[in-house]
């Protein structure tokens, strides 16, 4: 460490670490938040989808003349309406290697490969107008054998490629072998092994995918208003598939209802939309519609695994292998692909344990489903339970309590820098810490006496353990490498304005995180402004420099860098006006609370509208050879390592009805290092808000589908996600481990909840389950699912007994 | 065709007149015609709880509701709590707790949580969390919004007991 004057993190005044409510969650309180479906412009119409209610077919005849007709309708189009106005898309990236999907288009052309692929536009004057239109589009359908089941997909002569031109329906595979997995299998004393099932579910925004293009022919300026998590890569995606100048294109992002990765993905009606203003030239909004969501926005998860642990007597983690088998519809989405998820599933497995001898194989299959990419958490969720699911079961076989097994095999706080058997490089992380602050945080052993106690009286609780790792800060590696125009850098422009205020333009972008809070008390504890004095820009690429936006866990640690660095940039710059201004050396000034103060004693000197007043209006009073600049913009990307891994662990106490199958979740812990924690109330919410979304997909949510590719469930009344009522209090805690990579040291949080949840309510599950004999291995762990496993445990003493 | 109806209501304390296809719901009337966009749409069936206002006294889901049904209804929204300072503590809870992230759920979640606070003064968090489950909110994971509708229902029995 350097030595040097206090570092700006813990300057006295300093915002960093203190939970500040959000200043722009007033206008969302009082209704007045401002999202895609408020926006009103002249001459605004509306578009609707006819979408594919089959999972597979031809479409014969497509014909729209009757729809034209109705009242109301502007447009009608279909996939012919469109050509020449854009580029088809291919869902690859280049260092995927092997990856490979097929041309997709706005508009399905001859053939829909899901149920719910858009095939034809009405643009009317209101939705509903165009919602009636839809009515009288005449379709003639040539079923074609779609291809649900994802091993059906792959198995040699069962099915049909999807994509002829591709060959078959293996989009991607890659194979994991690090040290010596056989040897270490034939020489364990204990081998543990489980097929595991996550189900398919999907992200339910509140806010559903939103878009709002507007083409003003007469300048060929495309203004796009969208509900996105990324505005700087859709702007950078329209350029590449619309004959657009770079000059021509604004993307907008207000307020943004929910996203979690599910809105920066490339929707074909969205690109549809897109293409509609053009031919149109005037303003188009779709929003779409609950019932289209659950067929339209990706889908997420969707893995079967198949895992084995080998286990020395003394609780030594020996090898583990998985094998990991993906569907992911009928194409790879653009432009983050539809591998990324398996492949961080075999890239993190087990990654958090010393063990050295790791073997994966990755398989990922098209099918005819909804395409599959990435949602909160990418593949976390799925490396976690298996994982986790499996440790807790070496340790019932090796009869050692779960807790120690972690203990003996979590690699050690002092180990560090770290890489992992799949080439994960971890450069400092606090397995042993949490472990140990989590066992006293929800004590651990009075929980087990508890839970025995209770198991005599046929109450049957459960506890479930789940260390986990998580990528964040992600760098050029990820995307960038491979050839999407995904930036991974991001960039800040401050201000100092003529009253004092300072005003902050950056790319990383709000969903309600509290992105903008935290870059307000970088940028106000570096200058040394009060909080309400910094107003933040983000979401327009016209008015922000440019930058990835927020997802990936990724907006407070490259976000918050970049601010800092032009805090500090401005900071000097606004000093050595200053130093100007008072015939002072700059070092010999300091700023504080809005003023320019004696840096030795803290004596007030001026204010910092002083300073802005005499930069902007009054040169005249200035030594001729100084030029204020009131303005400083930095960038920063990681570079260092390729993500910043956060780790932490999870915990969850539940009850399990063993004569109804439910769960009642009683409590849940969390405990997090994200190194330097900015706003602790709203990394808390970050966590919270993550587990709960990661306990609807270990309990409740799921995209049933029958053999046909019909999805059986697309409503909110039969698509279950948490509600208040079942979900439990969740306690957070910290330990703090600053990445030396930047000056801020914060890492990310937003998916830390949502990958370890699952893992830890599973194993809880299990654990109640224990003195039954039976294992749940499915996600959601449903009652169904739950009782089916009892009653199977049941028939097999049975079937013993009888032998 | 769709016909029409003309109907008279209170919106927010102020007389509205409007001629309403008989198939606009609500939450389309208030958005649409009167601009109040504080009250959003997030399934139009029933589930979300969006979209829930207050209609004569008592919480409604406004995609359940046709306009041409509210003849003579007083119906308030988000705005109307917000500008008549009734749920400014709620507010406020909510703000100094975050108990919102995206904000799209919020307007349904306050009304309904002003109303529980209006029927049982004292709710225990688990009666809090049984009263708000009509209302999804996919960011926060209800912790927040439970200890702020609890804070809430204390200040007001310390103030009323004061």
């Amino acid at each position: 460490m350097s030595e040097g004057p206090l570092s700006f993190v813990d300057r006295p005044n300093s915002y960093i670490g203190r939970s500040v409510p959000r200043p722009n969650a007033q206008r969302l309180l009082q209704g007045r938040g401002t999202y895609v479906e408020d926006i009103r412009l002249p001459r605004l119409v509306h578009a609707a989808f006819l979408r594919s209610p089959y999972a597979h077919a031809r479409i014969a005849r497509l014909d729209t003349a009757e729809a034209v007709r109705q009242p109301g309708v502007v447009r009608v189009a279909t996939a012919k309406d469109l050509v020449g106005l854009y580029t088809p898309w291919v869902g690859v990236l280049g260092h995927m290697k092997g990856l490979k999907s097929a041309p997709q288009h706005p508009l399905a052309i001859e053939r829909a490969c899901w149920q719910g692929e858009p095939v034809a536009a009405v643009v009317a004057e209101s939705r509903a107008a165009a919602e009636d239109a839809l009515a009288h589009i005449a379709v003639e359908w040539e079923e074609l054998p779609a291809v649900a089941d994802p091993e059906t997909a792959l198995a040699p002569g069962a099915a049909a490629a999807i994509h002829a031109a591709l060959g078959d329906n293996l989009a991607f595979t890659r194979s994991i072998d690090a040290g010596a997995v056989d040897d270490a299998f034939a020489r364990a004393d204990v081998v543990v092994e489980d097929s595991f099932a996550f189900a398919r579910h999907t992200g339910v925004c509140l806010e559903t995918r939103s878009i709002l293009a507007e083409f003003n022919p007469a300048d060929r300026q495309l203004t796009v208003h969208h509900s996105s998590q990324a505005p700087h890569m859709m702007k950078e995606i329209i350029l590449r598939h619309f004959p657009l100048a770079e000059t021509g294109v604004r993307v907008i992002c207000r307020d943004v209802g929910g996203s979690y990765g599910i809105k920066i993905h490339v929707y074909p009606d969205e690109m549809a939309v897109v293409a509609l203003s053009l031919l149109l030239g005037r303003p188009i909004k779709f929003i779409a519609d609950r019932l289209e969501s659950f067929v339209s926005d990706i889908h997420a998860r969707a893995h079967r695994v198949k895992g084995r642990m080998a286990v020395s007597k003394a609780g030594e983690i020996l090898a583990v292998e998985i094998d990991d088998l993906t569907g992911i519809g009928p194409y790879s989405s653009y432009p983050r692909t539809s591998a990324v998820e398996g492949n961080q599933v075999i890239n993190l497995t087990a990654s958090w344990y010393r063990c050295a001898n790791y073997r994966a194989r990755l398989r990922v299959a098209f099918q005819n489903k909804p395409p599959m990419s990435q949602y909160r958490a990418v593949g976390h969720p799925i490396a976690c339970a298996v994982t986790e699911a499996l440790v807790d079961q070496a340790a019932r076989a090796v009869a050692l309590d779960p807790a120690e097994l972690r203990r003996r095999n979590l690699i050690a706080d002092d180990a560090y820098p770290w890489t992992s058997p799949a080439g994960l490089r971890f450069e400092r992380l606090s397995h042993q810490r949490c472990l140990a602050r989590m066992l006293e945080l929800m004590d651990y052993d009075g929980l087990r006496r508890e839970q025995a106690a209770l198991r005599a009286t046929g109450v049957h609780r459960g506890i479930g353990l789940a260390s986990f790792v998580e990528i964040t800060n992600p760098g050029p590696a990820f995307y960038g490498v491979g050839g999407a125009p995904i930036s991974a850098q991001d960039g800040c422009t401050l201000r100092l304005d003529p009253g004092g205020s300072v005003t902050c333009a950056i790319s990383v972008t709000e969903q309600g995180q509290g992105t903008e809070t935290v870059v307000a008390q970088i940028a106000a504890s570096v200058l040394g402004v009060p909080l309400d004095r910094v107003r933040v820009v983000t979401g327009d690429t016209e008015r922000t420099p440019y930058g990835g936006g927020t997802w990936g866990s990724r907006g407070t640690g490259i976000g918050g860098e970049a601010a800092l660095q032009a805090a500090k940039a401005l900071r000097a710059n606004i000093l050595a006006l200053a130093g100007a201004m008072l015939q002072e050396a700059p070092e010999a000034l300091d700023i504080s609370d809005g003023w320019i103060t004696d840096a030795a004693s803290g004596a007030r000197r001026i204010g910092l509208d002083e300073v802005g007043r005499a930069g902007y209006f009054r040169g005249d009073t200035l030594p001729p050879d100084v030029q204020p600049e009131l303005v400083a913009t930095r960038h920063y990307q990681p570079r260092d390592y390729p993500f910043a891994f956060t780790n932490g662990i999870q915990a969850s106490w539940l009850e399990l009805d063993v004569e109804t199958g439910f769960v009642t979740l009683l409590k849940h812990w969390v405990v997090e290092d994200c190194g330097t924690v900015v706003n602790p109330l709203l990394v808390d919410e970050q966590i919270r808000g993550g587990v709960v979304q990661g306990l609807g997909g270990a309990l409740f949510e799921e995209c049933l589908y029958d053999g046909e590719g019909q999805l059986l469930n697309g409503t909110l009344a039969d698509y279950l996600v948490p509600m208040a009522g079942e979900m439990p209090d969740i306690e957070v805690a910290h330990v703090a481990t600053p990445t030396a990579t930047s000056e801020l040291g914060a890492k990310g949080v937003g998916e830390a909840g949502t990958g370890g949840a699952p893992a830890a309510v599973m194993n809880a599950i299990n654990d109640a389950l224990a003195p039954f004999g039976a294992r749940v291995t499915e996600q959601p762990a449903t009652p169904q699912r739950i009782l089916r496993a009892l009653q199977q445990r049941q028939a097999r003493m049975e079937s013993n007994e009888l032998d | 065709m769709s016909e029409a109806v003309d109907i008279r209501l209170a919106v927010n304390g102020e007389p509205v007149a409007r001629r309403v296809p008989v198939r606009q719901n609500l939450v389309d009337f208030l958005r649409e015609e009167l601009g109040l966009t504080g009250t959003r749409a997030g399934c139009e069936h029933g589930v979300c709880g969006a979209c829930t206002v207050r209609i004569d006294g008592a919480i409604a889901r406004a995609c359940l509701v046709f306009a041409a049904q509210l003849d003579g209804a007083e119906v308030v929204t988000i705005e109307g709590l917000s500008d008549s300072g009734e749920i400014a503590d709620l507010q406020a809870a909510f703000h100094e707790r975050n108990a919102l992230q995206c904000g799209f759920c919020t307007a349904g979640i306050l009304v309904t949580a002003a109303e529980l606070l209006r029927d049982n003064p004292r709710p225990s968090r688990s009666e809090i969390r049984d009263h708000l489950s009509g209302n999804y909110c996919r960011c926060t994971g209800y912790h927040a919004i439970v200890d702020a509708v609890e804070a809430v229902a204390r200040q007001r029995s310390a103030k009323g007991a004061s």
